[in-house]
């Protein structure tokens, strides 16, 4: 049984969660267990970003605060309308109180859209903002028409953070700055290639030029085509957003063509270590954006853990080594522990929901407040923004590779280990 | 200079499609089984392949000689146990049991080997290329051409010029009749199965040195497979490496275009043929 106290000691983290737990008796104290509803995509092609959940969720039922929680976990199969379906089952069937949602626009958007219809607190994580938040608009074609939510509240970065990270890693090379894009025709591929709000504009304005031959379909066979435009632009740089296997071949693909630009600069496929090391040796000196690793200064509200710890945790119950959503996948329920510790009644959606608007929490993924930071007038009510930095793959002496973050002008606190070197 | 790469791409991009399409080819001719889990079978020959490279360190071309031994039983007694009971006048039922059977492999795999891309690693020959002049030619590429040929070449030659290759073809033909002269329908199948499954453990070589598989990424390339039957014609193998090389390079010119149009231009070339030879370009016998 928890007493007041000895919630107060353990969930009290912030100053905040000490001042509502005074006024008003918290919902945790209450005794009957929180039901919170969690959506992520444990089979099909995005499996790879939910395989911490379990090392995550044994965690947080082990803290005291996570004693208070019942977490009902649903497989979204990676398909967007699976997880609209399960979102709806934990609402009408198993009445939670809270939803949690993780990975990828095709989790998120369903499921944050079945709560905010049904009125549902939904905190959800692990997708650029701008696809999370337009995607769901009734037109995402006009700006004037886009309404923030009520229920639906998420953190991550977005695509104006990782181009900034992009161009700042490309700014420590000597290139004769032409870049080459690969934009798949998919959500990610075209926002990042929207001439508008992706890359086209800034590279304009930062003196880069684009080659952009256009979208083409994932799980395509054969980049000659782009290969081919890159070369006849002596592209010195390749950016893009591409699916592991796609980008596998068009690497392979490039070096038996004789193309190897100084800098490539890819979003979503070298995410993962392992497919990374698919790429054998060539993979060196590969970049990326970096949203958590080991070395992140931030340790978790829920048990003290550290960024290191949480992954060497992560090691030593897997033998798998650590990838970035793990840390998200822990904030997320930093960020409901913390909510529902400062509410009386967990049942009541605008109560909830109020409290997560409220949150300004210290977690393992950096400081976390929805108080529209960095953000555009629109978003701010329902977007919080996690730091972002850059980093590069770099082979180890025994095989394998370890990510190395190389610039953090986007975010000082994070440290680098090294500088940007170009690929030979 | 462009143009003429393209099309060199396109063609070794063919051979790939129709290492696909042979043992789709194979079943399809001889028993008109559509067999919807050849592409996750081909993964999960890629599997024992990886499976073989990693825990006994063998290079990725030797490990075929276990895996093919591996898949030629696994197709046989998948055949002989599974789709032999399902086959009749009535075409749904092996749709059905293949279709779930894609389900249960994917998941099967996804248990066994997590969501993880995984590659089977073949070293420097990777990126390996020949240069013609202003041409560079992948050896890869290069070698899943020439293999997708001597298959086919095999192929032929098993059915043409051996005992079980006449069986093969007058099972086909007529099974009732063929039963009185002696032969047993359902083991000549199991065997057709067993040999498109050696096809497919070849097929898994080259997809898994080019590019990362998981667990799910078999049914993406199964469509190329049937559209290489189909413009090739049934039952005929030379027409199903016609085939998979006219998507090939429908592809990379497509994509030389707008890459927008690579898949697509693969699929109208597919319809483009089927209009013009509804049966396709070599179809055989009736």
């Amino acid at each position: 049984m928890i007493t007041r106290r000895k919630l107060l000691q353990s969930t009290a983290a912030s100053g905040v969660a000490l001042a509502a737990g005074g006024l008003a008796a918290p919902a945790i104290a209450q005794g009957a267990k929180i039901r919170i509803g969690y959506v992520t995509p444990q089979s099909g092609p995005l499996a790879a970003f939910a395989e911490a959940d379990q090392f995550i969720l044994d965690g947080f039922a082990g803290t005291e605060a996570g004693a208070n929680f019942e977490v009902i976990v649903k497989d979204s199969q990676s398909n967007p309308n699976r997880a609209a379906e399960v979102a709806q089952e934990l609402i009408v069937d198993d009445e939670i109180d809270l939803m949690l949602v993780a990975s990828t626009p095709e989790t998120t958007n369903p499921v944050t859209t079945t709560c905010e219809n049904e009125e549902i607190p939904c905190i959800s994580t692990v997708a650029p903002w701008q696809p999370w938040f337009i995607g769901q608009q009734g037109n995402p074609g006009d700006p004037a028409s886009w309404q923030p939510f009520n229920y639906a509240y998420h953190f991550f970065w977005g695509l104006e953070d990782v181009i900034a990270v992009f161009t700042n890693m490309w700014a420590q090379l000597d290139t004769n700055k032409s870049v080459g894009g690969l934009f798949p025709n998919d959500g990610d591929g075209n926002a990042w290639g929207d001439p508008n709000v992706g890359f086209p504009p800034v590279l304009d304005a930062q003196g880069y030029t684009l080659t952009d031959p256009g979208r083409y379909q994932n799980l395509t066979d054969d980049f000659s085509a782009q290969i081919n435009a890159f070369k006849s632009a002596s592209v010195e740089i390749v950016t893009g957003v591409v699916i592991p296997p796609d980008f596998t071949t068009f690497w392979t693909q490039a070096k038996q063509q004789g193309f190897t630009p100084k800098a490539a600069s890819i979003g979503k496929a070298i995410l993962f270590p392992q497919a990374v090391e698919a790429l054998g040796d060539t993979g060196h000196n590969l970049s990326s954006e970096v949203w958590w690793s080991p070395t992140h200064p931030f340790s978790s509200s829920l048990n003290g853990m550290s960024a290191g710890d949480l992954a060497a945790g992560f090691t030593t119950a897997t033998g798998r080594s650590w990838t970035q959503p793990i840390g998200f996948v822990h904030a997320l329920f930093e960020v409901a522990a913390d909510a529902m510790g400062r509410v009386s009644d967990s049942s009541d959606p605008d109560e909830v929901s109020e409290a997560i608007a409220a949150t300004n929490l210290n977690t393992i993924v950096g400081p976390l407040a929805w108080n529209g930071a960095g953000l555009p007038p629109f978003a701010a009510k329902n977007v919080a923004k996690t730091p972002l930095v850059g980093g590069q793959w770099r082979l180890k002496d025994g095989g394998g590779y370890d990510l190395v973050i190389v610039d953090n002008q986007t975010a000082p606190d994070v440290p680098t280990g090294g500088v940007m070197e170009p690929i030979t | 200079m462009i143009w003429i790469d393209t099309i060199i791409q396109g063609i070794l991009l063919g051979g790939l499609y129709a290492l696909f399409a042979a043992g789709l080819s194979l079943v399809f001719g001889i028993m008109r089984l559509v067999n919807l889990a050849h592409g996750d079978l081909i993964i999960l020959g890629a599997y024992i392949i990886l499976i073989s490279v990693t825990v006994l360190g063998l290079n990725p071309f030797f490990a075929i000689l276990i895996a093919a031994p591996l898949m030629f039983a696994l197709g046989w007694a998948l055949q002989k146990l599974v789709l032999n009971r399902t086959l009749g006048e009535d075409i749904l039922p092996p749709l059905l049991v293949t279709f779930g059977l894609s389900v249960v492999i994917q998941n099967g795999l996804l248990e066994g080997f997590s969501a993880d891309s995984q590659r089977i690693s073949a070293g420097a020959l990777e990126t390996a290329s020949i240069s013609v002049g202003p041409i560079s030619m992948g050896v890869l590429p290069l070698l899943t051409f020439g293999s997708a040929i001597l298959v086919i070449v095999v192929l032929n030659h098993i059915f043409y010029r051996t005992a079980i290759g006449r069986a093969f073809r007058a099972t086909s033909d007529d099974a009732v009749t063929a039963s009185l002269m002696g032969i047993k329908p359902e083991r000549v199948f199991a065997t057709a199965t067993g040999l498109a499954m050696v096809v497919a453990a070849i097929a898994a070589l080259y997809l898994g040195v080019r590019a990362n598989f998981d667990p799910s990424i078999g049914p993406a390339r199964l469509i190329y497979a049937f559209e290489a039957v189909i413009i090739g014609g049934l039952g005929s193998l030379w027409g199903t490496l016609l085939g998979g090389v006219i998507i090939g390079v429908a592809q990379t010119v497509g994509a030389a275009i707008n890459p927008e149009w690579q898949i697509l231009a693969g699929h109208v070339a597919f319809l483009v043929v089927l209009l013009i030879r509804p049966r396709g370009l070599f179809p055989r016998g009736n």
